[in-house]
């Protein structure tokens, strides 16, 4: 088997003509993608044998471990150039995307080679977020599945224009047209009802090189090119991104002295020239570009998809994370949105916890409602979901605690597509795609009052607290936090405890026990206590909270040093034996669910501000030891 | 008026924002530098991405004292006028035990390069490292994220990488862990000579042919760089004959095979590079040892 690209005879004859040439050679970025087994990584493989990328030695280690793993018998096993993973070539799966590089005479390829298995989505979405072009696979024997559904929704979704229709292994049912035609006819009608609007089909057989880089003599009938010629001669719109409003998402304020200050980012949308007017968003300050500035001199002129420094003409602030934009089209600002979410974690989406978003260079906690609906992609269903599990694909309102400068992601990639960062585990959780902002963002502001928490605060002579105890049911948090408020009431504090019983009689009767009702619980009592601590109280709240990241979302929503964590540290077997309410039993039995400590998690806090425990102490002296740590309370 | 850009100003663009993705978001980052081809553009990249600054963190050459005498020169000379300051690393337990490439095989390696990076990285606390690995470079390395998590103890768990959605990198982590971050993943052997020659980027000498004293050793041909040296761990003074060489890819003397050529010029070392029926590893005695999975074995060790 030669490789049917030779070396390029310029290489020889005249290296700097072709270096010239190759220069200027434009970039394709594409996939491939569709279900296990349809001979994605072997079309690769092919792809890179027949372009001459492999070499001599690397032929060598092929042959003998063809022989040894492969899985095509005595023959080159593709699969093995791009499996590069020991656990995939031991499994013979792809887990991960692997990325390979190719050059024709025409073009340079970056592809990517997606897994088929529905557990690695995460992994082909990656892939996909950044290609131009989609190669889907379809085993001619099997015809349209699942996975190739599902590839196929991800890659309209995540907006691919250019899809190629690959019904691969043709050489299995004898080069068969009826069947292949029926196959695409097949794919036709599930893609109109996506939306895809054109795609281009093909028969070939990566194992065997037909329609690879010739068209194949087993299969006349077949009229269109073959796949290496779409591939070199395919539009591709690089420069789309520039007939756009200007757009610089700043990602580093560049200040080497007192003299320069420059704001460096990559130009997401348009072009900027010196003298253009710009807005800074979310601020809405305008100013104008001076200068371009690079290390190989000034530029006249910048498009999207460059990296660039720019200067204003006068002292605008602005930081990482502000937009500069077009002054007479900038992009919209708001705090509310429906988007599109991509479920990527094996802990299922959290509803109403706070997340980190990330989008552009803008980093923001986010907060995600229960699904409107999740999408069943080999059906187009709408499903009714309370959450989104690991790949699954739903819409979604989420609301952000900081006002976010953005685009729909149709109009906007960098603009539009955030992810979602698990603010304890750091796992990229979700990956969303903007809609729109909900109207109500931006009908509802903030009314200003002449009475503010200070004089709230002064007219009681106190600095007003949110004392938080947490702990496991039956750990003493209700009977110490009594204690410590009737020993500052007779100390003349204006106080107020909330008891988690009590609330859940009033405020939070709705609410269960589930995750999602836990977290909603803690948000509400979250904003009570703050609301009380704005009219200048110490509150106190007795909750089990177990999870860290919504005591942390409390934390967050006061001043600095207002809210005082208290771990009531009693060790789950002295909870247990105490059982005040006969809860632990009622647990063991089976007869109460989700019980924190038995079958649900407690988060004990890593480093609270006060710790008691109540084996060492009694309920006064843990009650004393507290407003101790608490003084002065003004 | 709508422009092209070309595959290299693509590529430059890219990682030119990768770098300063983490120089905002990471606490403590460093470069590492290995004086190669590489590494020579990384530094160039790096020297775009904040000018009028000098690149705000320093460069970290994890050194073996088997370098050839050309890279410590070229290092010292980079460092000097990129303005930022160079840190050399050299593992002290090696260093007492002598551990040299011909006596210690694989133990060099491990010893003088994983060991001390990941001796080097939890000396001075850096919580974000850049490195010059190409994606075309090797299989495992094709598979790697270009933000790429470590543990605490530096290790890389290739089952369970974080999805890299567009070009949103999520540089968060846990204290002790830190990231290996590639700005260069996506450029390929050729897109490297491509762009050094373009832009006069500063190399090694050793990649252009030239007469050099050589020797034959286990089947590969050698530069005698520091004769003196060779002869003490060898035991014996090798035969050294004169011939024109260079070098695909530099790392310890003892350990880079040479190849002969009369490539003087960088579109001359293009063309031989484009013409050759091996890749650019083979030189390399580094991911043979342990067969397949060599190099994703050793990262998963702390390796970069």
């Amino acid at each position: 088997m030669d490789p049917i690209y030779k070396t390029d005879a310029l290489i020889a004859e005249d290296i700097d003509a072709y270096l010239e040439q190759h220069q200027h050679k434009s970039l394709l970025r594409f996939i491939t993608c569709g279900s296990v087994d349809d001979g994605k990584s072997t079309l690769i493989g092919r792809l890179l044998y027949d372009s001459k990328m492999i070499f001599e030695d690397q032929l060598e280690a092929l042959q003998s471990d063809s022989k040894r793993v492969g899985t095509q018998g005595q023959e080159i096993d593709f699969a093995l150039l791009v499996d590069g993973l020991a656990a995939e070539r031991e499994q013979g799966i792809t887990i991960d995307v692997a990325y390979r590089f190719f050059t024709t005479e025409k073009r340079k390829f970056i592809v990517a080679d997606c897994p088929g298995h529905e557990q690695y989505t995460r992994n082909m979405f990656t892939g996909a977020s950044t290609a131009d072009l989609a190669v889907i696979l379809i085993d001619a024997r099997k015809g349209v599945l699942v996975q190739t559904r599902r590839h196929s929704y991800l890659c309209n979704l995540i907006g691919i224009k250019n899809i190629v229709l690959a019904v691969n292994k043709m050489d299995l049912i004898d080069y068969d047209q009826a069947r292949y035609e029926a196959i695409v006819a097949d794919y036709a009608a599930f893609a109109e009802e996506i939306g895809i609007k054109t795609f281009t089909a093909m028969p070939i057989s990566g194992f065997k090189g037909d329609n690879i880089t010739t068209n194949s003599a087993n299969m006349p009938w077949y009229s269109g090119k073959p796949l290496i010629e779409h591939l070199e001669t395919v539009e591709i719109d690089n420069t789309a991104d520039q007939s756009k409003p200007f757009r610089l998402p700043v990602q580093w304020v560049n200040r080497p002295n007192l003299d320069f200050r420059g704001f460096s980012g990559l130009i997401s949308g348009g072009s900027v020239k010196p003298g253009d007017a710009v807005r800074v968003l979310p601020s809405g300050k305008t100013s104008v570009v001076i200068k371009i500035v690079t290390l190989d001199g000034e530029l006249d002129e910048a498009v999207a998809g460059q990296s660039v420094t720019v200067c204003f003409a006068d002292e605008v602030d602005c930081s990482r994370g502000n937009v500069i934009a077009a002054a007479d089209s900038p992009p919209e600002v708001s705090d509310q949105f429906e988007a599109t979410i991509v479920w990527m974690d094996d802990d299922a989406l959290h509803v109403g916890r706070s997340y980190w978003l990330k989008l552009g260079t803008q980093m923001v906690s986010a907060t995600v409602q229960q699904p409107k609906y999740t999408i069943n992609v080999n059906t187009m269903e709408h499903l009714a979901a309370k959450t989104l599990e690991l790949n699954a694909i739903g819409v979604a309102e989420l609301a952000t605690d900081k006002p976010l400068v953005f685009e729909a992601y149709e109009d906007s990639r960098t603009l539009g597509g955030f992810i979602l960062i698990d603010k304890i585990t750091n796992r990229t959780v979700g990956a969303g795609l903007l809609h729109f902002s909900l109207r109500r963002a931006q009908n509802v502001h903030w009314q200003p009052t002449d009475i503010g928490r200070e004089e709230h605060a002064a007219l009681k002579n106190q600095k007003p607290r949110v004392l938080w105890f947490t702990g496991l049911s039956g750990s003493g948090k209700s009977t110490i936090a009594n204690e410590v408020e009737k020993q500052l009431h007779l100390m003349n504090r204006h106080t107020f405890l909330l008891d988690g019983d009590n609330v859940r009689h009033g405020l939070n009767r709705d609410l269960g026990f589930t995750e999602a009702d836990r977290i909603e619980n803690i948000r509400r009592v979250g904003e009570v206590a703050k609301l009380m601590a704005d009219a200048g109280l110490i509150v106190l709240t007795a909750f089990i909270s177990p999870f860290r990241a919504e005591r942390d979302m409390v934390r967050k929503m006061l001043p600095e040093g207002e809210f005082i964590e208290i771990f009531v540290d009693t060790p789950l077997e002295v909870a247990e034996a105490r059982d005040v309410k006969g809860l632990y039993k009622k647990a063991r039995s089976g007869q109460l669910k989700n019980f924190t400590g038995i079958d649900s998690p407690y988060e004990a806090p890593e480093n609270p501000e006060i710790r008691v425990n109540t084996v060492e102490m009694t309920a006064a002296e843990a009650a004393e030891h507290i407003i101790r740590k608490l003084l002065p309370l003004k | 008026m709508t422009r092209n850009l070309t595959h290299l100003e693509r590529l430059e663009a890219e990682s030119i924002h990768i770098m300063r993705e983490v120089v905002a978001e990471a606490e403590k980052p460093v470069m590492l530098y290995s004086v190669g081809k590489d590494s020579a553009v990384m530094l160039h990249l790096a020297r775009k991405a904040f000018y009028p600054s000098p690149p705000p963190f320093p460069l970290l050459h994890v050194d073996t004292t088997w370098k050839f005498q050309d890279m410590y020169a070229l290092r010292n000379r980079m460092a000097e006028e990129s303005g930022m300051e160079l840190l050399v690393y050299q593992n002290p337990e090696a260093k007492e035990r002598g551990i040299n490439p011909f006596d210690h095989g694989p133990l060099h390696t491990d010893m003088w390069k994983t060991e001390g990076l990941k001796q080097a990285l939890d000396l001075y606390g850096f919580d974000a490292a850049f490195g010059g690995a190409r994606r075309d470079e090797e299989k495992s390395r094709a598979k790697e994220r270009i933000f790429s998590f470590r543990t605490a103890s530096h290790g890389w768990d290739p089952k369970n990488q974080r999805p890299e959605l567009w070009n949103l990198y999520n540089a968060r982590k846990m204290k002790g862990e830190s990231i290996r971050i590639f700005p260069i993943s996506n450029w390929t052997e050729l897109d490297i000579w491509q762009y050094i020659h373009l832009n006069d980027i500063p190399i090694v000498p050793l990649y252009f042919s030239a007469p050099r004293p050589t020797f034959e050793y286990q089947g590969g041909l050698f530069m005698a760089d520091d004769i003196d040296r060779l002869e003490k761990v060898m035991g014996k003074r090798p035969e050294i004959t004169t011939r024109n060489i260079r070098f695909r890819t530099l790392g310890c003397f003892p350990l880079t095979g040479a190849v002969e050529s009369e490539a003087k010029t960088l579109p001359e070392v293009i063309q031989e590079m484009l013409l050759t029926t091996t890749s650019e590893r083979q030189g390399r005695v580094i991911d043979k040892d342990g067969g397949d999975a060599s190099m994703e074995k050793k990262k998963q060790e702390g390796y970069f």
